[in-house]
């Protein structure tokens, strides 16, 4: 992990309170995708912790969802802005669990972690297969990004506005497949836990004081004993997850 | 050049500056981040007899200028402490700790404290009385005077090192319980713990924090721990440790002249994990800023 200062280059709306940062400085310390950074802003005691979408040298691409305050504050960021980040946080996915064809699954904000993974398990000679999974068409995001990469990719929506009708689970029941991948709303974690035949790996959310595993207020139990999200995950083995 | 030294009970620390329990876990985390050996010392995660997970998630919520948390005391246990964490804190930390010890009754508060006493890596012992966030014992034992000269008396009887009672803020007389503490026997006071608060989602219609409850940390207490230590400062004669929303230099120099010996750092550790490497560097400068050649010669200053 590492502190540094970042400049904001862009700032733009994907898709209604969906938005996309490029933020340029020091990404030495990210050493996995599914990794996170931990924002300071202006306002806010706490730092917002956001999953790393891409990194291109140094520039680093940053997806969220505006869900409150913070990430309000987020969307309203300016070019030029700097802004104070704790960098290389988490676990991220092991690229070596995989196998030839690993299913890469993200629902809504939890797509954004998928396109560095994607694109590290490419540059490997590995080609994974894409679920997307959005409520309705106008959230899609990345879908084009995901294609111009080179994977396979599907979407799902829950009203079928667009791709499959219901949930990454409906895709992946009829694929065949080595790994998942998994980043979404935990129901959706639950449902590919649930749906998957082979072993997996999935990144969970939670509330988070510190980010970089001194506070323990992000812990959970596994069976493998307890582990702080922030530190020791995002990102779960299948075999040690507890619901 | 200045004299950042300062003495508790008998140990003599490099400066004042140490990082409060729960925010630094055993150490680890922060000495990748920095030589944590430039520090007065550090207060290690409040530890309990038996190994606790703590409460449901979330435990955190944010506040103006602060934050609450209700972890729960989650924690290996005294025995895996031992044979663990302070194993491999010798490692990368050449002083003395502060042992923080939590407890659910007073047996369990003596036991885990005359464990830690007879580790050598130990330098003092601060007893928790004060955590908000567990159920029928914590916070309980640091309400009441008669209760909390209890546990300091038990605890006093087992240990060979200094023993400072944690008091919680959550009181109507802080002094009264802190002299109550003295009469005991205490070595000195660690003060404050959190405020008790809460927040609530508003989409949900629900307390953001499962345990409903939490303790509130942050710049916006500064005010409260610094009234409560010049209070307190003013009715004992025993060594204070304060704390409550320090976050700089200038923080520390005014809880000093309030009456503290040493400063805790507790929630500014996690929104900037350097805070307190930069406080210890900034603290020579300040006190020249200020006319300070010995840093002891302004504890309770404010109050002369």
């Amino acid at each position: 992990m590492t502190e540094s200062v970042f400049t904001l280059l862009s700032n733009r709306e994907l898709a209604p309170t969906v938005f996309e940062l490029k933020l340029q400085g020091d990404c030495s310390a990210i050493t996995a995708p599914g990794q996170f950074v931990n924002i300071r802003l202006n306002g806010f005691y706490l730092r917002r912790p956001i999953s790393v979408c891409d990194l291109e040298g140094d520039v680093l691409t940053l997806i969220f969802k505006v869900v409150g305050q913070g990430t309000g504050a987020m969307s309203r960021m300016h070019s030029g802005e700097k802004l104070d980040l704790l960098v290389g946080l988490g676990n991220g996915y092991d690229l070596t669990l995989c196998g030839e064809r690993p299913v890469l699954m993200g629902g809504g904000a939890g797509v954004p972690p998928m396109y560095l993974l994607a694109k590290r398990l490419l540059e490997r000679g590995v080609k994974p297969v894409m679920i997307l999974g959005f409520n309705t068409r106008q959230e899609i995001f990345y879908e084009e990004e995901f294609r111009t990469l080179g994977a396979e990719t599907y979407v799902a929506t829950v009203d079928g506005s667009y791709g499959t009708k219901g949930f990454v689970t409906d895709v992946l029941g009829k694929l065949d497949y080595t790994h998942t991948c998994c980043c979404g709303p935990e129901p959706m974690l639950k449902a590919v836990y649930n749906a998957s035949v082979t072993s997996g790996q999935y990144s969970f959310e939670e509330r988070m004081g510190c980010g970089f595993g001194a506070c323990m207020g992000c812990s959970c139990k596994t069976k493998y004993g307890n582990k702080r999200i922030c530190k020791d995950g995002p990102v779960l083995v299948k075999e040690e997850i507890v619901w | 050049m200045v004299n950042t030294q300062v003495n508790l009970s008998g140990w003599t620390l490099d400066n004042p500056v140490i990082p409060a329990s729960g925010t630094f876990g055993y150490g680890a985390e922060f000495a990748e981040l920095y030589d944590i050996n430039c520090l007065g010392t550090f207060s290690f995660k409040g530890t309990t007899l038996h190994a606790r997970y703590g409460n449901e998630t979330p435990r955190i919520a944010e506040s103006a200028s602060g934050m609450l948390n209700a972890v729960g005391l989650q924690n290996p246990g005294v025995e895996h402490v031992i044979e663990h964490e302070l194993p491999e804190l010798k490692r990368f930390f050449r002083k003395k700790v502060i042992a923080n010890v939590s407890g659910f009754s007073l047996e369990e508060y003596v036991e885990t404290a005359r464990r830690l006493d007879e580790q050598e890596q130990v330098g003092l012992i601060e007893v928790n009385i004060s955590c908000p966030n567990v159920h029928g014992g914590g916070m309980s034992f640091g309400t009441d005077p008669k209760a909390a000269a209890e546990v300091t008396a038990a605890v006093k009887k087992v240990c060979t090192k200094p023993v400072y009672i944690k008091l919680t803020p959550n009181v109507t007389d802080i002094a009264s319980i802190a002299a109550a503490c003295e009469d005991a026997g205490a070595d000195g006071i660690s003060m404050i713990n959190t405020l008790l608060g809460m927040r609530i989602d508003a989409r949900r219609r629900k307390p953001l924090l499962a345990n409903v409850t939490g303790g509130l940390s942050g710049p916006a207490v500064f005010p409260v721990a610094l009234r409560m230590v010049w209070q307190v400062y003013e009715r004992v004669n025993i060594p204070i440790i304060g704390m409550g929303g320090v976050s700089s230099a200038a923080d520390v120099i005014e809880m000093m002249l309030a009456g503290a010996t040493a400063v805790q750092i507790g929630a500014a550790n996690l929104v900037d994990p350097f805070v307190c490497r930069n406080i210890v560097e900034a603290l020579p400068g300040l006190m020249e800023q200020y006319r300070i050649e010995n840093l002891t010669d302004i504890i309770g200053g404010a109050h002369r």
